[in-house]
Formats: C-alpha cells, structure tokens, sequence
C-alpha cells in the first residue's frame, strides 16, 4: 500500500483544478450522488444530443479522489454515447475492484485510479461519478446513494 | 513540538507505559508502523484484565441466566447479577432495579422512547434536545413524534460548539414533557453544563434524559448527584466489550413503564389469555441476555477505578492541551469545537483537503483517527462542513502519539501540497 499510487500528479491536479466543474442551465438530464459514509454530495448535469453526451458538468463537495474521478471521467465520456460510456463505466469498476488486473489500453488518464483498490475504504469514492452519471442518464432525474 | 508544551507535564504521576502494557493491541503495527490509536471516542481498546475476565466467564461459567438450578446457571447468574451490582456502585446510583442492560447508548435510548415516552406523549407535547446531539439521540425522539404527534424542539449552541443555555431555558415550557442531552458531544469534545440543565428542566416539569456516551470514560458519573432521570452509556467507550450497555432510570419512573420487548426472563406468569411482568430491572430484559458481556463491562469499571478516574482525566486533558496547541501551530488547520469545557476529543478540518484524505494519510502512518460527520449531520451542518477528521484521545495515549499525529499531518501538507 503506497500513498503516491493512490494520489498521483494526475489525481492530486484535477483534484485543485477539476475540469467541467459547475452546471448546466436547463440540463437534459441531472442526478444528485450522495456517499452518507463521508458526507460527499455531487450533481452531474447533461447536455444530450440523441444519445450522444455533448456536455457534461459536475459540482459537489468531496475528497481529493472523488473530485479528480469526478473531472476525470467527465472529460473521459463527453462527446460519447451511452453504449461507448457503459463500456467505460465497465472498464473502470473493473479497475477499482480486481486485485491485479490491468487497466484496459483505452482508459487514458482514468488509469490513474488504479492505486485506488488498494484502499477498500476509498473505492466509493472514485465510483460516486459513475453511478451518478449512469443515474442520470437512464433516469433524466434522480439522487442516488453508495450506501 | 514546542518545547515548553511538552515540559508542562501533568500534575498527577501517571504512568502510561505501565497502562500501555495492559493493552495488548498497542503492540501491533499497521502498515509498518506503529499503531497511534487516537479513536477512542469512536471505540476504546480493552485491556487484558477485560479481556480475561471475558475468558474465564466464557471457559468456567457460562450457563444461561435467572434459569435452572445447576451449578453453572448459578455461577453465570451470580456474575451477571453481580456485574449489575458493579455498574450501580460506579454511578452511585441508589439500587440495582434501576440499572437495565442494553446493548448499548443507542438501545438504552430507544427504550426510553418507545416505552416512557411514546405512552405518554401525545399532541402538544414537546422533546427538547440540542444542536449538538448525536444521531442516537435525535433520531428515537422523531420517531416518538411521528408516532404520537408531539413536536421536537432544538436548542442551539454558538461558533465554539457551546449549548446557548439561555436559549435552552427559553425553549423550556409546561409543554416540555422530555429533556434528552449529550453530557459530552462526541464531534465536539464540549462538556454540557449538566447540572444547570437537569435544574431547568426539573423547574419546568420534564424529565431529562442523558446521553453519557462520551462522559462516563472521562470523569466521574454519579446518578444521584447529577439528578438526571435517565442515563445511558456503553461499555465499549469504557473499555468494555461491545455488545452491551447500561440505562440507568429513577425506579419510580422504571416501575410505571410498561415493557418494551416482550419475551423470556421479562415475565413472572404466561397463559394465552394474559401474561404478568417480571420485577425490575428484569421486566426490560426480554432474552438471554449479553452475561459476558456484563461480565467484561464490570471488569473495565474495576480497571478504571483502579487506575482512577480522575488521574485518567488528568492526562487525557494533558494530551487535549499539547495536541491543541501543536495543531493550532500547523497553517490551514481550524480546530472546530473550541469550547471552554471540552472531554479529550479534538475535531479539526484542513484547508484544501477533505477529511477523507487526510484519513487515509494518517492510516498510512499508522494514525488511526476517525473521519467523516461523526453521526452527527446537522453539527457538520452547523459549522458548514461535510465532515471532520478527528483525534481523541484515551487513558493510554501519549505525548509522543500527539508529536506522531503532528508529524502525519506535516505528510498531508507535503502531499496535498
């Protein structure tokens, strides 16, 4: 168990700079995310055309890893359908939960999570994003919890 | 660290290290280092005393309670009744009738409103708690009041997490029927002005109900002098086993109550047309009840008068000292819970950086430290923050754990930057 696997450069910057941050007006879709454990709240609005995300946004309050995960993965599926970001969804739970496994060669900047399965206790909070976002797009509104 | 704080030593003699032996689990290390067990108030460690007394019960002993005329079913029955006995000298209180195992503060709690108050109350009618409770004692009173439709009222505390007592007063009115404080916030450290509150409301009629959670491994708890109505306190804050926890209730309003669960032990006769109830304290004992864990709790009550409640104090406030001044040192750290009168329990944020991070750091230096609202939502609300980390502190801690707390928190600060 190593810190710097867990906060590298990448994490540690889009953590003090995240990206897309804010909202959208008159989203198409929006869904609130909620960790009760730890107190973290985001909101995720959508821009959609057809079934494609043409913009994405977050706000919220949380730790380091939930907010680079959070910026990260919004850069990762705007532009995207929804079957390419199911893909993708697929792709980093598999990296935040299999001991061992190696990040698939299409993540990009997501494989940074990796160090994250290392720490049990901070897997939800790299995976609040996703489950959000996948909350707001099968549901167009909707708050969701890890607990 | 400073050297002037750490030369203030404490005015008892106290001798940790020979403590620290008594823990077994002190020993450990995690993650290569050494464990900095600093969550106290989350869940103390046992020592070995506790730990036996647990063991002999469990290899010797154990039998069911109140049943059976064999040996063992005495032997178990004389321990169990015996650690009754133990918990009423501990908080002086006046028999054993008056003290109900439970499983713990929570427990105890939710028997008092189930059974004393959702019987009672009922529209216009009104449970005052503070700003500052813990889940366990906020929740139970709303559901009283989504059962009966009596209203719940808060009374607030200011910037320091202090209870605005006149506030509290003003809230109080012949429709206050019920008073349930925390002694001791667990978020915050802050020590309530106890005997000032069980005076007003007393005044006013209601009956006070205390969450001790936090006091009882601090100081010294005695029932009648208090005057507090209702008590309620676990034994694995005390160094006790989990599992099990103590309500103390005034007999008079204990024998008025009716039962809350129904079942064994709780009975004297059962037919299918009517049952009659056990005497107290049985009648709120419906089961078999946690003898071990009665039995582990006696053996930490034994342990802490030992060592001595207020040489424990004594240090733990010592530590409070050093650890709030080195803390109050490191740039970007707010204390959060400053009050005048505080219990070991320091709570602090740190600009740029979210508790969690800063938990999972400290972890990796072997800081065991709690992080997170605390169940204690609308505190973390209160002082506009998700959450805390917070370190507190226990009879076996030390001045160097404070230096290595500080030290973790330097490595938040390199790698958070």
């Amino acid at each position: 168990m190593e810190l710097k696997d867990l906060y590298r450069d990448v994490i540690l910057d889009h953590n003090r700079t995240p990206r897309n941050f804010g909202h959208i007006e008159n989203p198409d879709a929006r869904a609130d995310g909620h960790n009760p454990l730890c107190g973290d709240r985001l909101t995720i609005s959508l821009r959609l055309n057809g079934d494609r995300v043409e913009d994405v946004r977050f706000e919220g309050k949380g730790c380091a890893i939930s907010t680079a995960s959070a910026s990260m993965m919004t850069e990762a599926v705007k532009g995207k359908d929804r079957a390419a970001i199911g893909e993708l969804f697929t792709k980093v739970h598999t990296l935040l939960t299999e001991q061992g496994s190696m990040p698939a060669p299409d993540l990009g900047k997501l494989a940074a999570l990796s160090g994250v399965r290392e720490f049990p206790a901070r897997v939800k909070c790299a995976s609040l994003c996703w489950h959000t976002l996948n909350a707001a797009l099968e549901q167009g509104n909707a708050t969701i919890s890890t607990e | 660290m400073a050297a002037n704080v750490l030369q203030s030593a404490p005015a008892q003699t106290y001798d940790v290290e020979r403590v620290r032996r008594d823990f077994p689990i002190l020993a450990r290390h995690v993650h290569g280092k050494p464990l900095v067990y600093l969550d106290s108030a989350a869940s103390s460690q046992r020592p070995l005393p506790v730990i036996e007394a647990v063991v002999r019960y469990e290899k010797n002993s154990h039998s069911n309670v109140h049943r059976g005329v064999h040996a063992l079913s005495q032997e178990a029955t004389e321990a169990f009744e015996g650690a009754r006995d133990r918990v009423r000298r501990f908080i002086n209180a006046h028999s054993t009738r008056e003290i109900i195992f439970t499983r713990g503060t929570t427990e105890a709690i939710n028997l008092v409103a189930q059974s004393y108050a959702r019987s009672r109350f009922g529209k216009g009618d009104e449970i005052l708690i503070t700003a500052l409770e813990h889940h366990a004692n906020i929740v139970p009173w709303q559901m009283v009041c989504e059962q009966t439709g009596c209203t719940l009222k808060v009374a607030p505390i200011d910037r320091r997490g202090e209870l605005l007592l006149d506030r509290f007063v003003e809230l109080l009115s012949p429709r206050t029927k019920l008073v349930a404080v925390a002694h001791v916030s667990n978020a915050l450290g802050t020590v309530l002005p106890l005997k000032r509150i069980v005076e007003a409301a007393h005044a006013h009629g209601a009956v006070v109900l205390v969450d001790g959670a936090q006091a009882v491994p601090h100081s010294r708890v005695d029932v009648r002098a208090l005057e507090a109505d209702f008590y309620a306190f676990s034994s694995h804050k005390l160094y006790g086993p989990t599992g099990i926890g103590v309500l103390y209730g005034r007999d008079s309003l204990l024998e008025a109550m009716p039962p809350w669960q129904g079942g064994g032990d709780m009975i004297r006769t059962v037919t299918f047309e009517r049952s009659t109830y056990n005497d107290l304290p049985w009648k709120f004992e419906a089961g078999t009840p946690n003898m071990s864990g009665a039995v582990g709790l006696a053996a930490a009550m034994d342990y802490v008068d030992e060592l001595g409640l207020d040489a424990i104090a004594g240090h733990e406030q010592h530590l409070l000292k050093v650890a709030t001044s080195e803390l109050t040192r490191i740039p970007g750290i707010e204390i959060i819970g400053t009050a005048a009168h505080k219990a070991s329990v320091l709570s602090f944020t740190m600009t740029g950086v979210h508790p969690h991070d800063i938990g999972t750091i400290l972890d990796a230096e072997g800081v065991a430290v709690r992080t997170g609202h605390h169940c204690a939502m609308p505190v973390m609300e209160f002082f506009e923050v998700p959450a805390t980390a917070r370190a507190s502190f226990g009879c076996y801690n030390t001045v160097e754990e404070v230096g290595k707390l500080v030290a973790a928190l330097q490595k938040v600060r390199e790698v958070f930057g």
